[in-house]
């Protein structure tokens, strides 16, 4: 019974994932069009870029490493 | 009592009707955001749905969560509206003594709690802490602390509706109404279907998008502030004081810190009672414990635990502190924020009036506002704006977060919000349906009978709680309202736990009285100083406390006479005999033995790095 399980790491994985790839791509957007928010301090820094970046990679280590069929870690 | 009732009656529709300028507006990306966290939730509850059936799935997620599910659902379980925005506004006013209810004030009990105390709640196979109660004193002891836990939990639920409402208010402009009916349903959703496992799932989910969401808003303000150096001079250089970063060093009398707190309170009463009745005795978290699939990893939980709530101030309290010196006003001027008492005198009329200028004026006069936005604020205008110190996180996430992270920052808040409702219910229901309903109502019924009133009693939870919601904006902050609830309930109930699984001699007519006698002494300490004010000065000690010095000494004070109550009646009651002690008390146990594992699979090595490296900040800040 416990081997048919989704292992809750699975699911931080697949919302890191939608999530990096989003403000990540996000984050291009706005360095190559210079369309920043208006009021957002530090735009400069390109923080969505190297945070998403961050979170999607992560994203995709749990994905792939907890994938339902895959790992042992089950609960 | 009643006079309070009639009071905040009156006010809430004016309050209802505020409409707040919204500090952001979300973009569609942000929309998106928040909208995939709902599905997500959404979906873990039906899926959990088919694993959820019998009693001991449903209430203790089957027992098989590993140490490492446990332990984050364990801290994360205490992650939740009050402790983001709650924190942040109390570092904003306290400064760096805020972090105390970290450390000193969790990582001592939660270590206690692995080391020592978990063996007994794990090997007595109780489902609930007034479980334990029942098992160690008898029914009365446990009907007195399952009662108060429900009304506890119900309660603590409704805060975190109102916190959550008000972020939605602050940054977004929607109607509280509003938001609070959309977290209430899909609470009552995925926590209805999945029970403990559901919440405990989206509790670890939780966890994970608070550090994503949240840690890049210190990050990017201690860059714009200089660093950490930066921050100090900045802070020092405009509020002339730098008691707000230090952890103890003021705290040698009450005057000497912006807390108002002696150092013999945040110990003794913070440390040691509000702390371990928390950590220790709440069921709230010890039920994620209670989950985990062997003594070891019940153990090894609370242990993890305190590794992350260690590293919370640096999400929590650093912002707050960011806040003193870089959230702006429109002009360009430094903002400063106000308790929710001076927003509430200066609320403003339709026609973006104040609605009673001599009430705001006298309000604002107990303030740090300078007179130019005092003056301001009077005459009405779109650069007067009030702000509370709970906003002083989504002031910061606002200020440094675009489209997307905004609404990753914003699906955190909610997140915690709606997990510390989550969290709320799902003991309510455990407590519910096996320690009132079934000993108290109904003692025959099946075991698919009592999973049924626990799905029922979490959406009666959901309804009364949302009545709650609305009782804690009569309070000057939220977290010092919780402090409150804490010392009523937690304090006498530490005592009645502590002496019933370490002193053989304690009677079951002790722990009931003990129980009972302490919660009515703390209420009605707690009655004594709402009715009078100025008799904060005898319940902490000094003409110089506050009301969060008030909260320690009144759990200090309910706790001793708890322990004496219980002690007295002991001598002069028939106490049962060892053999029934068996797996409840501690010199009447027989632990059964674990199976060998390297050194750093061991709680009690990790118990020591922790402990050394808690030791190591205390003195860093001292």
């Amino acid at each position: 019974m416990h081997g048919a399980r989704i292992p809750i790491w699975f699911f931080i994985g697949l919302l890191l994932t939608i999530y990096g790839a989003m403000i990540f791509a996000h984050g291009c957007y706005e360095a190559i069009t210079g369309d920043y928010a208006a009021g957002v301090q530090l735009t400069r820094l390109h923080a969505p870029i190297w945070w998403g970046g961050t979170l999607l990679l992560l994203g995709l280590v749990y994905l792939a490493k907890f994938r339902p069929g895959k790992s042992n870690e089950r609960r | 009592m009643i006079g309070w009732s009639g009071h905040l009656a009156s006010t809430l529709p004016t309050r209802l009707a505020l409409e707040a300028t919204p500090l952001a507006h979300l973009r569609p990306l942000d929309i998106a955001v928040i909208a995939i966290y709902f599905a997500m939730v959404l979906w873990i509850g039906f899926y959990l749905k088919g694993q959820s059936n019998t009693g001991e799935e449903f209430f203790l997620a089957g027992r098989e969560m590993t140490a490492w599910i446990a332990g984050l659902s364990f801290v994360s379980a205490n992650l939740g509206s009050l402790e983001l925005m709650g924190w942040a506004g109390s570092a904003y006013q306290y400064g760096i003594l805020a972090t105390n209810w970290y450390w000193i004030g969790a990582i001592p009990a939660m270590i206690f709690l692995g080391s020592v105390m978990m063996p007994f709640y794990y090997v007595s196979k109780t489902h609930s802490v007034p479980g334990y109660l029942d098992l160690r004193y008898g029914g009365e002891a446990r009907s007195v602390a399952a009662i108060a836990f429900a009304t506890e939990m119900i309660l603590m639920s409704g805060v975190n509706m109102f916190a959550m409402a008000v972020v939605m208010k602050v940054v977004l402009g929607w109607n509280i109404n509003f938001s609070i009916i959309v977290s209430s349903v899909a609470v009552a959703l995925y926590v209805g279907l999945g029970g403990l496992r559901s919440a405990i799932f989206n509790e670890v989910l939780q966890f994970v998008l608070i550090w994503g969401g949240a840690l890049l808003v210190p990050i990017l303000g201690l860059y714009q502030a200089g660093g950490w150096g930066g921050l100090k001079t900045r802070i020092v250089t405009n509020l002339h004081t730098d008691s707000y970063f230090h952890l103890w060093r003021d705290t040698g009398s009450f005057a000497a810190n912006p807390m108002g707190v002696h150092w013999t309170g945040i110990v003794f009463g913070l440390g040691f009672v509000i702390s371990f009745g928390y950590w220790t005795t709440d069921f709230l978290v010890v039920q994620r414990v209670l989950a985990a699939h062997d003594l070891r990893a019940a153990r090894m939980a609370p242990i993890i635990g305190s590794f992350f709530k260690m590293a919370t101030p640096f999400i929590v309290i650093m912002p707050g502190l960011l806040g003193l010196v870089l959230l702006q006003n429109p002009d360009g001027s430094r903002r400063v924020l106000v308790g929710e008492d001076v927003t509430a005198a200066c609320t403003l009329n339709s026609a973006g009036q104040v609605i009673d200028p001599a009430s705001c004026s006298t309000a604002m006069g107990r303030t740090n506002l300078s007179p130019e936005q005092r003056a301001k604020v009077l005459a009405g205008g779109p650069s007067a704006e009030l702000h509370t110190y709970n906003q002083a996180l989504p002031l910061m996430m606002v200020r440094y977060l675009g489209p997307g992270l905004l609404g990753l920052g914003i699906t955190a808040l909610i997140a915690g919000f709606m997990s510390g409702m989550a969290g709320n219910v799902s003991a309510f229901s455990t407590v519910w349906a096996y320690d009132i309903y079934k000993p108290l109502i109904y003692k025959n019924g099946s075991d698919s009978h009592y999973v049924l009133v626990g799905r029922l009693s979490i959406v009666i939870g959901v309804i009364v709680s949302i009545g709650a919601a609305y009782l804690v904006q009569q309070f000057h902050g939220i977290m010092d309202y919780v402090q409150a609830l804490f010392s009523i309930f937690v304090a006498p109930l530490l005592a009645a736990i502590l002496f019933g699984m370490f002193w053989k001699r304690a009677t079951r007519w002790a722990g009931f009285l003990g129980l009972f006698l302490g919660i009515l002494f703390s209420a009605g300490l707690f009655l004594w100083v709402k009715l009078d004010p100025s008799r904060l000065a005898v319940v902490a000690l000094s003409p110089d406390a506050k009301p969060m010095a008030e909260n320690v000494f009144r759990a200090l004070w309910a706790f001793c006479f708890a322990a004496i109550v219980i002690v007295v009646v002991s001598l002069f009651t028939k106490p049962k005999p060892v053999a029934e002690l068996d797996g409840l008390v501690y010199g009447a146990t027989q632990l059964p033995t674990e199976e060998w594992v390297p050194l750093y699979k061991r709680e009690w090595f990790w118990a020591v790095v922790v402990g050394v490296i808690f030791v190591a900040l205390n003195i860093l800040v001292w």
